[in-house]
């Protein structure tokens, strides 16, 4: 069939450039402007080119904080995505209890991220909060506001503590799709516990844990509120991942260019990451794992 | 290979049935027996699968018992029974290859590698996918995926019984009719007992020594095709086998006599008056439409169907069928129908009656 070409069908598309433009593309513009120049004040600007890129890119203080964020992100993953299957196979499949599992997971999702930043940084608190009382009262020296590490320690469990449901409620739904046909061949076939989890269950479940990891991966990645409301990034700069970083240098200390700069590059990290998974998980997809 | 009987069974799905109502399975008495092929037949929800998934132990029945060459098994766990089953809808290992799909039930019975080798390709032939064996499952077609679970089903040698669940709903016609054929020389070779759930009365009439026909979980007949087709215990297995089915009629039997609207239909018999819902049942095939003979009919339509034709024809109010051969004249002077006399059943409440003078006959 001959398809006719109409050139105006393009105004169709029109709306939407205008509100992508007015969301997206004009912020992230005035971004790239800030990043290459600089300013004394006054609203004058000045022509700096690619200097705060390479003042960046040569500074300690970005590398540490890229460096506490992939190890952060890389924590949570690893405690995550196996803990919400785990919990996911053992939710009931159906009546009154999956429905109250389902809610009762669920309710750590609804809540606002800096009301989970206050819960957990009063949670951990030695003198008031249970976790932290309770720790002390077993003689366990607890304090997440000069140790380091009971700061990652508090922060990593409240991530888990507030996003495994989400990867447990992906596999739940990617576990209920699954016919009972698939379980009973299996039993036909003597498969054991493990090999029903690991040639039926997991490969169904593929598909949504990729979705899964990508989610929590970019979320966990550009995570700010809740460690800034519990440790707000200390003790020192033991807690400052990259968004807490970007906010001290360009809120804190006004430094818009090398800000701009920095967030131009956080903003491409998380991008190659993203697609860098994506790649990887749809080509294991493709070969089966 | 067993030997397996049914002592009592009956099935539920609601936790405390009442009535014989909630009983997607009533009560039944069976023994099928040792090496034989069963087909059972029956439309979509009156038990076949269920039955199925009780004697491959899926399923705990409510009440009853199934036993194993009299070795009593009904809560023994589905790996005891060492049963194969093929269910509708094809069940691959996605991601495993074609192989290991077929090697995974001898590999879980940790069978050496020599011997599921061997055994892999002899099954790979049957089904005729020897030169996929290195591919993975997955993206294969749903017939190809479904000869793998037939494969699956068929690659022990060892098993009591094998149950097949409407295994090739899914397959294309040609290859139906060959793994069909397969599986009847599996059969022919080595004897396995063998039950074949389906809807399809070809399936079920080709692949079988015995027919058991279910109607509303229950078990309403059982016998050889041949019975089947001239003796229905039923209405419905009388509707159900043959295309189309028999005719139904309400009717007044009084000894060798059957009264539709006064009308009066001879029998090859005599019948005590039968209690209940009276009817009397011909299969189209022994009703013959004529000039002279018979009873008045209304003919609405004539179908060809290739082998024969089929008559749709108006009997006093009620519908039925009439079978005329390809080369039979048809003309529109033709409106009396007689029956073969022979042929005629009569039905009280659904269920067959037995002439009165059985032994005479």
């Amino acid at each position: 069939m001959e398809k006719t070409v109409n050139h105006k069908a393009w105004f169709l598309v029109l709306p939407v450039l205008i509100l992508v433009a007015f969301s997206a593309v004009i912020p992230l513009m005035t971004v790239v402007n800030y990043s290459v120049q600089d300013t004394f004040g006054q609203n004058e600007f000045f022509w700096a080119g690619l200097e705060w890129f390479e003042e960046m890119l040569a500074s300690d203080r970005m590398w540490d904080a890229l460096l506490r964020q992939l190890m952060f992100s890389g924590i949570i993953l690893l405690i995550e995505v196996p803990l919400g299957i785990f919990v996911a196979l053992n939710m009931p499949k159906s009546g009154f209890w999956a429905s109250f599992c389902l809610v009762v997971m669920s309710l750590p999702l609804l809540i606002p991220w800096n009301v989970v930043g206050t819960i957990w940084q009063i949670f951990g608190r030695v003198d008031i909060g249970l976790l932290g009382y309770t720790l002390d009262l077993l003689g366990i020296d607890y304090n997440y506001t000069q140790d380091t590490f009971a700061a990652w320690v508090t922060i990593v469990v409240m991530d888990v503590w507030h996003w495994t449901s989400l990867v447990a409620l992906l596999a739940y739904a990617g576990l209920k799709s699954i016919p009972d046909a698939f379980y009973q061949a299996a039993k036909i076939d003597q498969a054991s516990r493990w090999k029903v989890f690991r040639f039926i269950e997991l490969p169904k479940m593929m598909g949504v844990l990729m979705i899964a990891v990508l989610l929590r991966f970019m979320d966990s990645f550009m995570i700010y509120t809740e460690p800034f409301v519990v440790t707000g990034g200390g003790p020192g700069n033991a807690t400052t991942l990259l968004s807490i970083d970007l906010v001290k240098m360009a809120l804190g200390q006004f430094d818009l260019g090398p800000a701009a700069a920095f967030s131009l590059m956080y903003f491409l990290v998380i991008l190659l990451i993203s697609w860098v998974f994506y790649t990887i998980m749809t080509n294991l997809d493709k070969r089966g794992m | 290979m067993a030997k397996i009987t049914l002592d009592n069974l009956a099935h539920s799905y609601l936790p405390n049935p009442t009535s014989e109502d909630d009983f997607a399975l009533k009560e039944m008495n069976h023994v099928w027996e040792d090496g034989a092929a069963y087909a059972l037949l029956g439309s979509s929800g009156c038990g076949k699968s269920t039955l199925l998934n009780i004697i491959s132990g899926l399923l705990q029945p409510s009440r009853g018992r199934i036993l194993f060459d009299d070795k009593d098994v009904t809560h023994a766990p589905t790996a005891a029974r060492s049963i194969a089953q093929v269910f509708q809808f094809p069940v691959v290992y996605d991601t495993m290859t074609v192989h290991d799909n077929l090697a995974f039930p001898l590999r879980n019975r940790g069978r050496d590698e020599a011997y599921v080798a061997e055994r892999v390709q002899e099954i790979a032939r049957m089904i005729g996918m020897e030169d996929m064996l290195q591919r993975k499952a997955r993206g294969l077609t749903a017939d190809a995926k479904q000869k793998i679970s037939l494969g699956r089903g068929m690659v022990r040698k060892d098993v009591n019984a094998l149950l097949f669940d409407e295994p090739l709903t899914v397959i294309d016609p040609h290859m139906k009719w060959e793994l069909r054929t397969q599986l009847k020389k599996l059969h022919h070779d080595f004897g396995h007992t063998m039950i074949y759930v389906t809807h399809d009365q070809t399936e079920a009439l080709t692949f079988a020594d015995k027919v058991v026909v279910m109607y509303d979980g229950r078990v309403v007949q059982i016998g050889t095709p041949q019975e089947l087709f001239e003796r229905p215990e039923h209405t419905f297995v009388g509707y159900f086998i043959g295309s189309p089915g028999m005719n139904v009629i309400p009717a007044r039997v009084e000894g060798r006599s059957a009264y539709v609207n006064g009308a009066c239909i001879d029998l090859s018999q005599g019948y005590a008056a039968p209690e209940g819902k009276v009817e009397i049942g011909v299969r189209p095939e022994f009703a013959r439409l004529s000039q002279t003979e018979g009873l008045p009919v209304k003919v609405r339509r004539v179908e060809d169907v290739g082998r024969h034709r089929i008559i749709r024809a108006d009997f006093f109010g009620h519908d039925i069928n009439i079978i005329a051969g390809e080369d039979d004249r048809i003309s529109a002077d033709m409106n009396r129908v007689a029956f073969d006399a022979d042929h005629v059943n009569v039905y009280a409440n659904d269920w067959r009656v037995s002439p009165a003078s059985a032994g005479a006959a």
